[in-house]
């Protein structure tokens, strides 16, 4: 079952390049980089063909993204060589990369959200002391951009106010502005849909058309096939494997990747959905900016099933999970959980949400799922703190917390099972186990989840997953959110799919297919742009 | 008739005279803040600006050395909370609270040490200070109605610092708006992982943003040192340096606004002097302790959104980490 | 990355690091002393014999230590919270006006036994009162703590002048103290309350207030660490969103924290007015609220820290007052810069010095025959 893993486009593969053309665009040549003891990067050489797309894929902490930022100069390499055009360049600084025309389009967006778009590109390039000597100037350099490569754009609307894809295209106008011959994109799909992102791919085609050198770091296999000259796999800090795309395959770079076989489904029984355990009726969410997050949401989660929900990060399903958790109230709408309704006028607290057995595994684990400056057992009753259990009426018994998280360790393999260590000491997945350990102690009738494994190395995904399955079989209610759609397609019983914070359809997860669900996720019809919500990232 | 007159305009000279060293300190909050770095040591710089002005000027007998002293007193400040607070990273509100209190110590440590008077400094003598200008025509025009006296008693008579406080307003939002400086200044202050990756050192705009605060605070101390008074006294800017945090803060970070609002403050304080001890019919002796309040009340009142809202650069207050 | 917190043994973070930090502004200060021309050495001297040389200059010392543990104490709860309490001195100034307004009212109506505690209680309620306004504008009206409690220290000095020159003012008198209070509303002094027990000691301020303190040490350390508000103050400290899904109500962790903050400080008035003074004054904090901020930083927030940096102080107090009369350059601004040069090293450059302690230690440990040496 490689169906996560299909190269989406049935287009005809682009031209390839011969490599051999010229000199490489960009050379690393055994790049070395270490953070504390994370070896980030182990002796990295690659070389980048001119006026070619270059994939770069891994998992995440790979090193890819800081073999880019050494690129873009944000961090220097302890060791190694860079070179550009062929002559050794030196890249200390962001200014030495701008310099040697290396551009770069990052994950969260380099815009300032209170200037306008003249002012963020001029930013850096002003072209003078005085704003006016510059500012007519890069007017008309834009236009020009915008006409030649198709990136049209209003130059005096202020950032915040843009679409996310609209955004993004300002970040690629910044750096042709700059004159840069080589751009590095870094995760540049997260934030858009299926659509946008064809958008954006063929804007890199225009470039590359143009002469620019691309490099995409993702880690998404589908677009490294769908948009890519050639590919270099990194894992663990070091290159795996360089391929020419067109000689590769999803399977072989999955496998690359991961370094070994992939297993994408879990054996799991079909689901035996009892009772309704959460109703939500009409509920919807506008933000304090007046942006409507969530639209007329409805659904009912039973009791042995999971729920995924799937949708581009962005969607409104970040802000459904708070609203289901109670961490923010509704705008209408209500949320049945047993007898007890929550609506914007009634609205419920996460305590509130707790007592009647609702747990929720947040998707910001560093930010909301611990407290990094508490011990392990501290973090391991967040949330939890007023449980009668854990001391008297006024003070907390420190014994009781930590014998609790001992047994959380234990029963979830957390390692190493050192109840006194930091919270931030441990490992992703680590960190991952102990708070799904204790979200799942009190065995909630209801389990919220969002991006179980983001970030998690292979061997607990596997762990995860199935205890989330085995919490299903338990009896929960599970509602799961993530990202990665292969991990939807695996966990779910049912999938529903959300776009603008609207529910826009259900598919029975075993008749789930991807392409669909990436129809539904874009939310209208494939010619038909999207508008989206701004300010989503 | 005759005497109200005479008393709004004398009330209207107080005012710039006392807005004065609000309006520099005000610019220099703003030039600092609006590179995210939170300036609570205006007091503190000021203090010690007024310090140096009046030992300079007691020794050298040239308020251009005084005036130098100041600036350089000043920025050396500035340079210590840039160093705890961009190089260190360290909590600037601390950083602030320790120049201010570090300067209300030494200066007294210092001028008791030097000269023995309890903090204070020696009496300077009018060519040691910078005296109010007469503009020209001030004497002509007099006699002109309304417009004579006007100029005469509330546009003439002021001090090179008075001028050039004001003058520093239209030059602060010049710098501001509409060059590359401020441009990358403002950008500092609302994101600063986007200067950084525009190849623009974050550390060096931020230290040139909290120096030149500096460089204002120094002409704000020798304004009180050395202009409106003739020597220095221990903890002579009693708070002026909070109320023009206020009045900064009061203008939203913009200059124009933050000029009107240390015009504002600079009123009621010449208003509360003017009023020490006068009983008005029907309201009685007047609570002069609550007008000088008044500044207080009012920022806190703006701050809690009930006159619009501030809003403060994004970025203020946090220290620039590169992420990974 | 590089500097992981927590990379260290934890004698270095909370016992090596504060020390350098605080020897770090020790040295600075004598430089300063060297500077205008008095040997640092023997105004240390001085300055020991002054604050501990005698029954009487332990008694300034404790009784300075005494008001500087009730601001030292709050603010680290407001630092446990996440909030910047800068406020503690008008809290402090306010916190005094209740004690002093409950003496006025009721000393010629109950006894002592009744009346003190109500007076302490006076004390930290208005304390907790005044520092609640800027709680309640934080955390409903989104304005900056930081801001508002500055603003609160003038617009408390401005109240406390009009109070005590309009309104509260002994009439005849030209000062702007009220009356005296009965002695039913003095606390009793540390040598009075010695001399029940058959101890003698010399006279000094120092009162019972001490005891209060030690016990709010002993309270705050069990709110904070053990009890179920403690954490739920801890996490919104430390991870403010962590804490919202953890079902905590930020705005009441705000409100909590600085109302136990402000009664902290405004039991300074229980030292000050009840203990010393008996009767209401103009600035009797005396700087006392600032000084709490540089005890907590340098007591790391802990209260058996903040005991050790308010003795610190209180001999820095004392010991400068008796230093002023042997060296006569050395004011007691000389301890107010001390003061500041502790903020900035103890706060503003806290982790100063950790990179280069770090490299120290790792070298240190890589060689086993130096380590035996280092923990020896």
């Amino acid at each position: 079952m490689t169906k996560a893993f299909r190269p989406a486009t049935s287009a005809a593969p682009d031209p390839v390049p011969p490599l051999e053309a010229g000199r490489p665009a960009v050379e690393l040549i055994a790049i070395d980089k270490r953070f504390g003891t994370v070896h980030a990067n182990r002796g990295v050489s690659l070389a980048v063909a001119r006026g070619t797309i270059h994939g770069i894929i891994g998992e995440n902490g790979a090193g890819k993204s800081t073999l880019m930022s050494i690129l873009y100069g944000f961090y220097e390499a302890d060791g190694g060589e860079i070179r550009v055009n062929g002559r050794p360049t030196p890249i200390r600084s962001s200014a030495d990369a701008i310099t040697a025309g290396i551009g770069m389009v990052h994950q969260h967006f380099m815009l300032v959200d209170s200037f306008t778009v003249l002012e963020n590109v001029m930013l850096g390039a002003e072209g003078g002391a005085l704003l006016k000597d510059g500012a007519a100037r890069a007017r008309r350099e834009l236009e020009r951009l915008a006409s030649e490569f198709g990136l049209n754009i209003d130059v005096d609307a202020r950032i915040g106010d843009l679409p996310v894809g609209d955004q993004q295209r300002v970040e690629i106008l910044k750096a042709l502005f700059r004159h840069c011959e080589v751009l590095i994109l870094d995760e540049p799909t997260g934030v858009l849909t299926p659509q946008e992102t064809d958008q954006l791919f063929r804007i890199l085609r225009a470039l590359r058309d143009r002469g620019v050198t691309i490099l995409l770091i993702t880690h998404k296999l589908k677009e490294v096939l769908a948009v890519t000259d050639h590919v270099t796999v990194m894992r663990q800090g070091a290159v795996v494997g360089d391929r020419r795309t067109a000689d590769t395959d999803a399977a072989e770079l999955a496998e690359l990747m991961v370094g070994r076989k992939v297993r994408l489904d879990i054996d799991k029984a079909p689901a035996r959905p009892g009772q309704a355990a959460l109703m939500v009726e009409n509920l919807s969410l506008i933000d304090s900016r007046g942006v409507a997050r969530l639209s007329e949401v409805a659904f009912a989660l039973r009791s042995g099933e999971i729920v995924g929900i799937a949708g581009v990060s962005g969607n409104g399903q970040s802000e459904l999970l708070e609203v289901l958790a109670g961490m923010r109230a509704p705008t209408s709408g209500h949320i049945r959980v047993g007898d007890t309704e929550i609506s914007a006028a009634r609205p419920a607290d996460p305590a509130g949400m707790r007592r009647l057995g609702l747990a929720h595994v947040p998707e910001d684990r560093h930010r909301l799922g611990l407290v990094p400056g508490f011990a392990a057992w501290e973090s391991a009753v967040l949330g939890y703190q007023n449980d009668a259990a854990l001391g008297g009426r006024f003070l907390l018994s420190h014994r009781a917390m930590q014998q609790r998280c001992a047994e959380l360790m234990r029963d979830f393999d957390v390692r190493p099972p050192q109840p006194l260590l930091g919270s931030s000491k441990f490992s992703g997945g680590n960190q991952q186990k102990l708070i799904l350990a204790r979200e799942m102690v009190y065995g909630p009738r209801i389990l919220l989840i969002g991006q179980p494994t983001r970030g998690v190395d292979i061997g607990a995904i596997e762990f995860i997953r199935r205890e989330i399955v085995a919490m299903r079989d338990r009896g929960a209610a599970i509602l799961l959110v993530s990202v990665e759609l292969e991990e939807i397609l695996a966990l779910s019983d049912r999938i529903l799919v959300i776009n603008q914070g609207r529910i826009v359809g259900e598919v029975a997860g075993t008749d789930a297919d991807e392409r669909q669900l990436g129809v539904m996720m874009a939310g209208c019809a494939p010619d038909q742009p999207p508008h989206r919500a701004s300010g989503a990232s | 008739m005759d005497d109200l007159f005479a008393l709004t305009l004398s009330t209207l000279a107080a005012t710039i005279r006392l807005a004065t060293p609000l309006i520099l300190c005000a610019m220099a909050g703003l030039l600092s803040e609006r590179s995210g770095v939170i300036d609570i040591g205006l007091e503190g710089k000021m203090l010690a600006g007024a310090f140096a002005a009046a030992v300079v000027a007691a020794v050298t007998g040239s308020a251009a050395f005084a005036l130098l002293a100041a600036l350089l007193v000043a920025v050396l400040l500035s340079l210590v909370h840039g160093f705890a607070c961009i190089t260190h990273r360290g909590d600037q509100v601390v950083s602030g609270v320790a120049i201010n209190i570090i300067a209300a110590g030494m200066t007294v440590v210092l001028g008791n040490a030097w000269f023995g008077r309890g903090g204070s400094t020696p009496d300077l003598s009018p060519d040691q200070r910078f005296m109010p200008l007469h503009l020209p025509g001030a004497a002509a025009l007099r006699d002109v109605p309304v417009i004579g006296p006007l100029y005469a008693d509330v546009v003439s008579g002021h001090s090179l610092l008075t001028y050039l406080a004001v003058l520093l307003v239209p030059l602060v939002w010049f710098l501001l708006y509409r060059t590359r400086f401020g441009l990358r200044l403002r950008a500092v202050g609302e994101a600063p992982a986007v200067v950084d990756t525009a190849g623009i050192s974050v550390v060096r705009l931020r230290y040139t943003g909290v120096m030149l605060a500096g460089l204002l605070c120094g002409l704000a101390g020798t304004f009180l040192a050395i202009a409106q008074n003739a020597a220095f006294q221990r903890e002579m800017t009693a708070g002026r340096g909070f109320i023009a945090l206020a009045a900064m803060i009061f203008g939203k970070w913009r200059p124009w606004p933050a000029f009107f609002a240390c015009l504002l403050f600079g009123f009621l304080d010449a208003v509360s002097i003017r009023l020490q001890g006068v009983v008005l019919p029907g309201i009685g002796t007047v609570p002069v302790p609550l007008i000088q309040a008044l500044p207080y009340i009012l920022t806190v009142v703006l701050l809690a959104g009930f006159i619009g809202k501030a809003m403060a650069p994004r970025a203020l207050g946090t220290p620039y980490v590169k992420e990974r | 990355m590089s500097a992981r917190p927590g990379e260290l043994p934890r004698w270095i973070d909370i016992g090596l690091l504060p020390i350098l930090n605080v020897l770090m502004a020790l040295m600075v200060a004598g430089i300063i002393v060297a500077a205008i021309g008095a040997d640092p050495l023997s105004a240390i001297g001085f300055l020991v014999q002054g604050a501990f040389g005698s029954g009487y200059a332990w008694g300034y010392t404790l009784y300075y230590a005494t008001s500087f543990i009730f601001t030292g104490l709050a603010v680290a709860v407001g630092f446990h919270a996440g909030l910047f309490n800068i406020g503690g001195e008008g809290q402090a100034y306010i916190g005094g006006l209740g004690a002093g307004l409950v003496a006025l009212a009721f000393d010629h109506l109950l006894p002592a036994p009744v009346l003190l505690p109500l007076a302490i209680l006076g004390a930290a309620l208005f304390g907790a009162g005044w520092a609640i306004v800027p709680a309640w504008l934080q955390a409903y009206r989104g304005s900056h703590i930081v801001i508002t409690t500055i603003m609160f220290n003038f617009l408390a000095s401005a109240l406390m002048v009009y109070l005590m020159v309009d309104v509260l003012i002994d009439p005849g008198q030209m000062t702007a103290h009220s009356r005296a209070f009965e002695s039913t509303a003095w606390l009793p002094s540390m040598r009075e309350a010695l001399a029940w027990v058959g101890i003698d000691m010399p006279d000094s301020p120092l009162n019972l207030s001490l005891l209060w303190a030690l016990g709010c040490c002993v309270l705050v350390w069990l709110f904070v660490w053990r009890s179920r508000p403690g954490y739920e103050m801890r996490a919104t400290g430390l991870a403010p969103r962590a804490a919202l899904y953890a079902g905590i109500r930020p705005a009441r962790v705000t409100l909590l924290a600085m109302a136990i903050s402000g009664a902290l400080a405004g039991s300074v008035g229980v030292n000050e007015i009840l203990g010393l003074q008996h009767r209401l004054l103009l600035d009797f904090v005396a700087g006392a609220g600032f000084t709490g901020i540089a005890v907590a930083l340098m007591g790391r927030n802990h209260p058996f820290g903040i005991v050790l940096a308010s003795l610190l102080f209180g001999a820095l107090y004392q010991g400068g007052a008796e230093l002023a009369f042997e060296i006569p350059t050395i004011t007691r601004d000389m301890i107010i810069t001390i003061q500041g040069l502790i903020i900035l090293f103890s706060g503003a450059l806290a982790y100063m010095n950790r990179p280069w302690v770090e490299r120290l230690y790792l070298r240190l440990r890589a060689d086993p025959a130096k380590t035996e040496a280092v923990h020896g």
